[in-house]
């Protein structure tokens, strides 16, 4: 069984998107519609400030919300990982797993189904990571196992301070943040 | 003064570098190929290399196309402007060819200028029509008449066409409107410039000082990949800026200095470092001039002194001093990139560039290296004709021609030299890069011939007598990109795609006009890819072998880093780094910098800051239609305890009025704490009055329109933008 999960590193991070555009250019994601964003959280007052800047997506959750949420079993999680998929033609569009979500993850694609960030599992097949860990100018995003523990992802979290978001839904998310 | 630092010496100061020649036999290893692969679902896969022309920076890429369709565009891994990794810009890069507002077929003026009627020709005719006009404007006044304003790889293929025509009138906005001070303030000081890509190695830094530098919003590929790595490493990175910027974000220290101020703490700081004693004593001793002028005059600098100018405190101006000067050669003070900013840029750049020589960091690991370049053959031609008439120089420091000169040059009022009657301007909207847009139609109103050659319907295309539709560069072969860097590398940009409507490449324009006025000697190749073979072949390399590799790496035998304590031989007058410029003092300018103080905001104005983000590259990308998913517009950045003061809500729309009432179209307010109470900030590009550039019509505001004041540099003549005042129209 392998646990996929995403190392993001928010030191590192400049907010510069280009891990957006490489989304919807490797998945065609239609205008308007994206799989992952950028947020900049700033707290304090002027002169006083601190900002993080992370990329954001699907968490890949283990205990995924919008699968237990489908009624049609069109959102899954493919067969021996977490990735968690949605087969268009058994999509009805209800929007139940769209509500489930605690990350906002999902949108409904022109189609009429709902779509979200697939960890690009077509190019993980293909032995290679996610198109937006692979176009990061600054390098940080990173892509692994999380069952592996010599995998880097693994690494990264037993070396560093790190954080997972909205960890209080008791989803158990599988994308960290560096801090 | 003059023939020490004349124009050919630039150019060969700025080429020289530590040129290496292709080693026969030497072919490095392939990147890739050029190669047709089956996707999972059977699609057909197709890659071709190329090198970006989102920004200027270039980076090297493959283009892909997934059964014939335009898919994606990554990274070259063996590329070092890129490592493999494109920017926001650079993957997004397929929108520029996807447009549907792009230009499509030949045009020529039938109404008065700036009203926006044109007939459709075909090439022969739009051919026909320039070669007329600009041989009536030969016989009448010269060739040296007509200028080319230039932005852009394919501007190469202008040159050559027209030098053959007997003009060399060529200028780059990217010199004044940019990266000139810079360049003028390292020649003058170390007798190079910085160049692009930057000659900094700041992955190795200790310690990084930035003044209005936004790495990270400036987001060229390896530069911003070497700045996230020396924070990973734990550098510490001092921040100047009226903006918590990106970069202020990551910073150890953020200074949110009093917009202007900057050259007052720069002083200081030299107080600090020469005062407190702990600058490379050996480094000043071998290798520089005027320490003794230095360290007397910034006596008066205090931090006391400087506080009570900049609002920073102290305290923090010298422990930020002693962090510099604590990891010594590891610190580097980034040159920056954008410069014109008051008018007293070139001596602001170079009050840092003698802090660079107080930590003794030329050359070093950690902060500047001596960039390598490839040396490519040119192909040979008949040699170009000789120009009677020079354009005036009214900058005699400038090692470059200024675009603004050209642009002033043109209006008659100017008494003396040539007055140009006729402009090519290639890729680049100057409705937007030159401020005080009055002046520059005035300019535009005066000439007898305007060319414009774009890909899109800018606003400089209104004013054009012909416009010419450029294929993007996802559709052409192009000049090769000879760059400078760690690594001496040649890139290729070769067509994905066939060009869409009626567009054509640059080369083929210029090679079309030149056969059309019979200046066919000057560029005698027969097609683009004989032309490019020719020169690599003659460079050890061939388009058959760049065609599959998209880059390749030359080896070349120089260092890219001196020893430590090792005497260089500086290409300046003295030989030495020059903290006092003889050069300077001789053609009447301060030797060593001084603190002017420049104008500050009355109360409810506010000084127009400009910058960058990193979804756009200014106006050229305010149209690309995945670009505008990400951002559509420009805010206006507020302080909010001004925006309570004035009422103004996060997201509202306002206008901005400048002190010559020239109002902004509606820009959205972001009220934030990232900035100072006296400034507002935006980024530059928007704002377009172009109707055909359906995406971005009115959507944001512009700063070249706001900016009415120009403060020139008295030293190269640089178009200083920040001298503009706002208040809000709510």
């Amino acid at each position: 069984m392998k646990k996929y999960g995403m190392v993001i590193d928010t030191i590192k991070c400049v907010g510069c998107s280009a891990c957006v555009v490489a989304c919807k250019t490797e998945n065609e994601v239609p205008e308007g519609l994206h799989r992952d964003w950028v947020v900049e959280e700033v707290s304090g007052k002027f002169p006083n400030l601190f900002m993080e800047i992370r990329t954001e997506r699907c968490n890949h959750c283990s205990d995924a919300p919008c699968v237990s949420a489908c009624p049609t079993g069109a959102s899954h999680q493919k067969e021996g990982s977490n990735i968690v998929k949605v087969t268009p033609n058994k999509c009805t569009g209800c929007k139940a797993c769209v509500a489930s979500c605690p990350y906002n993850a999902r949108f409904i694609m022109p189609e009429g189904y709902a779509s979200k960030c697939t960890f690009c599992d077509h190019r993980i097949d293909e032995g290679k990571g996610p198109a937006c860990a692979s176009v990061c100018p600054t390098e940080a995003i990173t892509f692994g196992d999380l069952n592996n523990p010599l995998s880097k992802v693994s690494r990264l979290l037993r070396a560093r301070k790190h954080k997972a978001l909205i960890p209080e839904a008791g989803t158990n998310p599988n994308i960290f943040y560096l801090t | 003064m003059k023939k020490n630092l004349s124009r050919r010496s630039f150019i060969k100061i700025t080429g020289a570098g530590t040129a290496g020649v292709i080693a026969a036999g030497s072919i490095s290893k392939l990147s890739g190929t050029k190669k047709v692969v089956k996707g999972k679902s059977g699609s057909k896969v197709e890659i071709t290399p190329t090198y970006c022309e989102m920004c200027t920076f270039k980076c090297a890429g493959w283009v892909y196309k997934k059964d014939g369709k335009p898919w994606k565009i990554k990274g070259n891994d063996t590329d070092h402007h890129s490592n493999g990794r494109m920017c926001t810009k650079g993957s997004a890069g397929m929108g520029t060819y996807t447009d549907p507002d792009r230009l499509k077929k030949p045009l020529i003026r039938t109404e008065e200028r700036g009203k926006q009627v044109f007939k459709e020709v075909s090439w022969d005719e739009a051919f026909t029509y320039i070669a007329e006009k600009m041989q009536n404007l030969k016989k009448s006044y010269g060739p040296e008449c007509m200028a080319l304003l230039s932005h852009g790889a394919g501007g190469s293929f202008f040159k050559q066409f027209i030098k053959g025509f007997g003009s060399k009138n060529i200028a780059a906005p990217s010199y004044g409107n940019c990266r000139g001070p810079r360049e003028e303030a390292y020649m003058l000081t170390y007798g190079e410039a910085i160049g692009s890509p930057e000659r900094t190695d700041m992955s190795n830094s200790k310690c990084i000082v930035l003044l209005g530098s936004h790495i990270g919003e400036n987001s060229h590929s390896s530069q911003v990949r070497d700045f996230s790595t020396a924070i990973a490493n734990g550098a510490e990175v001092i921040t100047v800026d009226p903006r918590f910027s990106t970069a202020a974000s990551k910073s150890k220290f953020w200074l949110p200095i009093k917009p202007g101020t900057d050259m007052a703490l720069l002083l200081a700081w030299i107080n600090v470092i020469i005062g407190e004693e702990i600058y490379d004593k050996k480094f000043i001793k071998d290798n520089t001039v005027g320490f003794e002028q230095l360290k007397e005059h910034v006596k008066k600098y205090t931090p006391e002194w400087a506080y009570t100018e900049t609002t920073i405190k102290p305290e923090i101006i010298r422990e930020t001093a002693r962090l510099m000067a604590k990891n010594g050669s590891k610190t580097l003070l980034h040159p920056g990139r954008f410069t014109v900013w008051y008018g007293d840029d070139t001596q602001r750049v170079r009050a840092g560039a003698i802090i660079n020589a107080l930590l003794g960091n030329w050359g070093q690991k950690g902060a500047f290296f001596n960039p390598q370049k490839a040396k490519v053959a040119k192909y040979p031609h008949a040699e170009y004709p000789k120009q009677n008439k020079e354009m005036p120089i009214k900058y005699e420091l400038a090692n470059l021609a200024l675009a603004s000169g050209i642009c002033d040059a043109t209006i008659p009022s100017i008494k003396d030299g040539c007055s140009f009657k006729g402009w090519i301007v290639y890729g680049t909207n100057l409705i937007k890069t030159f401020p005080d847009r009055k002046n520059t139609l005035k300019a535009i109103q005066n000439l007898d011939l305007l060319v414009v050659v774009d890909i899109l319907p800018t606003e400089i295309t209104g004013w054009a007598d012909v416009v010419l539709p450029e294929c993007s560069y996802l559709e052409r072969y192009d000049e090769l990109r000879v760059s400078k860097g760690k690594k001496a590398q040649i890139a290729l940009r070769m067509p994905a795609f066939e060009p869409l409507y009626d567009s054509k490449p640059a080369w083929w324009m210029a090679k079309g006009l030149a056969k059309k006025m019979g200046l066919e000697k000057y560029m005698p190749w027969k097609n683009i890819e004989e032309y490019l073979d020719y020169r690599l072949k003659k460079s050890g390399t061939s388009l058959e072998e760049m065609k599959k590799a998209g880059v390749k790496t030359v080896k070349t035998d120089e260092p890219i880093f001196y020893s430590k304590g090792e005497q260089i031989e500086f290409d300046t007058e003295s030989g030495k780094v020059e903290l006092f410029s003889s050069v300077l003092e001789e053609a009447g300018f301060d030797p060593i910098p001084k603190y002017k103080r420049h104008e500050q905001p009355e109360e409810g104005s506010f000084r127009l800051i400009t910058g960058r983000s990193p979804m756009h590259s200014f106006s050229r990308s305010v149209n690309n239609p995945i670009l505008t998913q990400l951002m559509p517009e420009n805010e206006v950045w507020v302080n909010s305890v001004v925006a309570k003061e004035w009422d103004i809500k996060h997201g509202q729309y306002i206008k901005l009025k400048n002190q010559d009432n020239i109002v902004s179209t509606k820009v959205r307010v972001k009220v934030t704490e990232r900035i100072r109470h006296d400034a507002v900030y935006m980024v530059h590009g928007f704002g377009t009055e172009q109707k055909k550039m359906r995406r971005a019509y009115m959507k944001g505001a512009s700063d070249s329109l706001l900016s009415t004041k120009v403060l020139y540099d008295d030293i190269m003549g640089g178009t200083g933008f920040r001298g503009n005042f706002v208040t809000f129209v709510i």
